[in-house]
């Protein structure tokens, strides 16, 4: 197995930081905030056709690029640094992986290329973002596919042009299609605490949905090891750029006649970040590495998840705390950064829940030490 | 004085001299010049000398007749005690009746740009003119100083001694043509505090609290008063609910506007209150993750409550040690905070994402997420209080200082 970024993976990167540098800059995102749809949808078609990035984690077969999720981790991180306003995860993360998991054969021969080349914006619809288990209690699907319920919040749900739904079934869960302007469809935006990222209550009243696969446990706990790690990188990069921008701040602020970087409480706060960041690095790769070399279920993405979650939110509070009354404005770009790791903490389960199922997989396994 | 002994007292004057249509200034001022508007300050001024368990006994009284008491909201506390322990009799007699009356409202105007946690670093001047001070600076982060009538203000009277000692304490009028307030929208959204930008303000030299370089001093006293408001929670001085008549009109009307910048004050104290109840209504409460975390929250929550009663009965029969109580109690207050915040959003999982009206509490639990940061930096930061505490408690030795020489020598911001 992989154990660090190939020198291509390297260049990658880098091209992908460039881009995300120049097309992400925070006065780009403050005014995508304030905007309904929350993103440029030139950007996007550029990210899209000149990157191709929506396809990078998506078979071949299928029009995408045939990589997987060290390279989508790649991209995300860098996203996290600057804060991508976008239908990315929605789109190309959620719905992508929904259907290359759950989808049928003539389904993802369908849907699957005009998402990898970003014609399409799909978004999933789950209707619960907790946990996996829990996935299916409030839409349903009838015999014939018309579908009813609703999900409390759906990332891009109010600029997605395609709906796709896991339901309950009978017995079991299916995966459903819908035009976002199907008949029934109700989309109600919602405010988030973190306005860089829109999201929406979607109800569903007898919706004629067209079926195009089955969700079984086992896939539906893959997906979300894909997404969740998906996420962690997203959330290391955030916290990386927020620990570079701290420790600057630190050098250049004086208080009683010195910079506040030389006090010893905020070097040791910064030493401590700096570490838990690391830890959440190392196991959010591993965690991509993991899940690229085998269809094995391991600790590795909740663990990802769990501690990635930790050190944003650690980081975001002490980036605002050492800079003080300034940490605590609006003009100030840091409540961006801490309002994103407020809702990855708790976007596809808030870390307890992770650490909960690392210990059955653990058990499971019986690698109990 | 015995509990009845005040309740009649007490309640002869409201009988003979309350009543609902007075205006709300008409009554305050009866309530000033019987003593009970402040019956805890000195008799000599506006108050009877009552201890501070005698004093509750009144705010009781006053609750259950729902009578209106003296005007409570904002930094006007900090102006008056501190007026009160440092200020010339002159000084006593002018601002504060008016503080009690709610005629005047204040501002705190202490942090600069370049001097937050370093207070004494302040460098806005204070130039001393033959019948005034000149005052020009800026200052930063002053809660409601857009409806403050008067504010206390510290600014850099010498530059030459060492920082601590050029410093004076002004009172300073904000309805003049040099001092201009402009609003800062915080990251959750109001718009509490402000910069304050002094041009050419002009201070009467009898505006002066204390002497000449001996700002820090007073200034201090605020600050422990300040730190001691943090442990306690805030009291709104709870006024007697919507009554009929004039003064409770005017009060309202007195409230909506002194109460704007702090609505979202119980927020970012991290509501530990709306903890149990949503645990229960959300089923959360059944998860043993969460069990542990609101049982870990509960022991802090009421340890602080406990601790700050023993430390008030102790002060109370004479004991030292008010200002580290204050800092332990305000260090206290922020971990409480920042746990709460985290159990709040434990409880709601995914939904702690949205805000606004249709979110969890009517979208006090997503203020709460976005305010908390606010609670370990106002009132002098979680570091500034570690460092009070190590060092004035524990007696720990102190860090080399690089700030001792002239002010104007030492290195700062721009400089
Ligand atoms: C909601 C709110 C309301 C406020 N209201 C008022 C008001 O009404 N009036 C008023 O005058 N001020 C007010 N303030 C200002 C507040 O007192 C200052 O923000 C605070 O003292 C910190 O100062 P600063 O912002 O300059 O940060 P800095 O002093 O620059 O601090 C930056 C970081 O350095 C750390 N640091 C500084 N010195 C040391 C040290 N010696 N050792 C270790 N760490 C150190 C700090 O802890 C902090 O983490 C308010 C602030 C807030 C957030």
């Amino acid at each position: 197995m992989q154990a660090v970024l190939s020198d291509d993976q390297v260049q990658f990167k880098q091209v992908v930081h460039r881009f995300f540098d120049t097309h992400s800059s925070t006065t780009a995102v403050r005014q995508l905030a304030e905007t309904e749809t929350g993103f440029d949808p030139l950007v996007w078609s550029q990210l899209s056709e000149t990157l191709g990035l929506p396809g990078t984690h998506l078979s071949e077969q299928y029009g995408g690029h045939g990589f997987g999720p060290v390279e989508l981790g790649i991209i995300l991180e860098e996203m996290g640094r600057t804060l991508y306003c976008g239908p990315f995860f929605s789109s190309a993360v959620m719905a992508g992986y929904a259907l290359e998991l759950f989808a049928d054969e003539a389904a993802k021969i369908q849907r699957l290329p005009q998402i990898a080349d970003g014609s399409i914006r799909a978004t999933l619809i789950l209707d619960d973002l907790n946990q996996p288990s829990q996935v299916g209690r409030l839409i349903e699907a009838n015999q014939v596919g018309a579908l009813t319920g609703s999900a409390p919040i759906v990332l891009d749900g109010c600029s997605a042009d395609v709906f796709i739904i896991v339901a309950r079934e009978d017995s079991g869960l299916g995966l459903y299609a819908l035009a976002a302007n199907a008949q029934g469809v109700e989309v109600l935006a919602q405010e988030s605490i973190d306005m860089t990222r829109k999201v929406a209550r979607v109800s569903l009243h007898q919706s004629a949905g067209t079926r195009i696969g089955t969700v079984t446990q086992k896939a539906l706990n893959r997906f979300w090891d894909l997404v969740s790690v998906a996420l962690a990188h997203e959330m290391i990069g955030g916290a990386a750029r927020l620990l570079d921008e701290t420790v600057e701040y630190t050098k250049g602020r004086y208080q009683f006649g010195r910079p506040i970087g030389s006090f010893q409480a905020l070097k040791h706060r910064c030493a401590d970040l700096l570490m838990s960041l690391e830890f959440a690095k190392a196991a959010t790769h591993h965690a991509g590495f993991c899940l690229a070399a085998s269809d094995q279920e391991t600790v590795y993405p909740s663990m990802a998840k769990a501690m990635a979650a930790d050190c944003f939110m650690d980081m975001a509070r002490a980036a605002i705390q050492l800079r003080g009354g300034i940490g605590f404005t609006w003009e100030n770009d840091t409540h961006l950064w801490f309002k994103r790791a407020k809702c990855d903490e708790v976007l596809l389960g808030a870390p307890h829940r992770h650490r909960a199922r690392m210990i059955d997989i653990l058990q499971e396994t019986q690698h109990v030490a | 004085m015995s509990h009845d002994w005040i309740s009649a007292e007490l309640g002869a004057f409201l009988d003979a001299e309350f009543s609902p249509d007075l205006s709300l200034v008409e009554w305050r001022r009866r309530l000033v010049s019987a003593g009970w508007a402040a019956p805890a300050w000195p008799a000599a001024y506006f108050g009877r000398d009552f201890s501070q368990a005698e004093a509750l006994v009144v705010s009781q009284i006053f609750a259950e007749r729902r009578i209106v008491g003296a005007a409570q909201v904002g930094p006007r506390r900090l102006a008056a005690e501190t007026i009160l322990a440092h200020g010339t009799p002159e000084q006593k007699q002018r601002y504060l009746p008016k503080i009690l009356t709610g005629e005047h409202a204040w501002c705190q105007l202490f942090s600069e740009p370049g001097s937050g946690s370093d207070l004494a670093g302040a460098s806005t001047r204070a130039d001393r003119k033959t019948d005034h001070w000149l005052i020009n600076g800026q200052k930063v982060w002053n809660t409601s100083a857009h409806h403050a009538d008067f504010g206390i203000l510290v600014a850099r009277s010498n530059w030459d001694l060492p920082k601590h000692q050029g410093l004076s304490y002004f009172l300073i009028d904000m309805r003049q043509p040099g001092v201009e307030v402009r609003p800062l929208k915080q990251m959750n959204g109001h718009a509490s505090f402000n910069e304050v930008f002094l041009t050419d303000a002009r201070v009467p030299l009898d505006d002066l609290v204390g002497d000449e370089g001996q700002g820090w001093a007073v200034a201090t006293t605020t600050l422990s008063i300040e730190r001691q408001g943090f442990a306690r929670g805030r009291s709104q001085g709870a006024p007697a609910a919507a009554s009929a008549g004039r003064v409770y009109e005017e009060l309202a009307r007195e409230l909506e506007i002194d109460n704007e910048p702090y609505t979202w004050y119980p927020q970012r104290e991290g509501r530990p209150d709306l903890i149990l109840q949503r645990a229960q209504e959300t089923g959360a409460i059944e998860n043993d993750a969460v069990r542990q975390e609101i049982a870990k929250l509960f022991c802090l929550t009421e340890a602080a409550r406990i601790s700050a009663g023993q430390v008030s009965a102790h002060q109370k029969s004479g004991g030292q040690g008010m200002l580290p109580a204050g800092s332990i109690g305000k260090l206290g207050a922020s971990v409480i905070a920042r746990k709460a915040a985290h159990v709040h959003t434990m409880i709601s999982g995914a939904s702690a994402m949205l805000s606004g009206p249709h979110s969890a509490v009517d979208g006090i639990i997503a203020e709460t997420l976005i305010s908390v940061p606010a609670i370990s930096i106002a009132g002098g930061t979680d570091e500034i209080q570690r460092n009070i505490i190590a060092e004035r408690v524990l007696g720990m030795p102190k860090e080399q200082r690089m700030d001792t020489g002239p002010f104007r020598d030492i290195p700062r911001n721009g400089h």
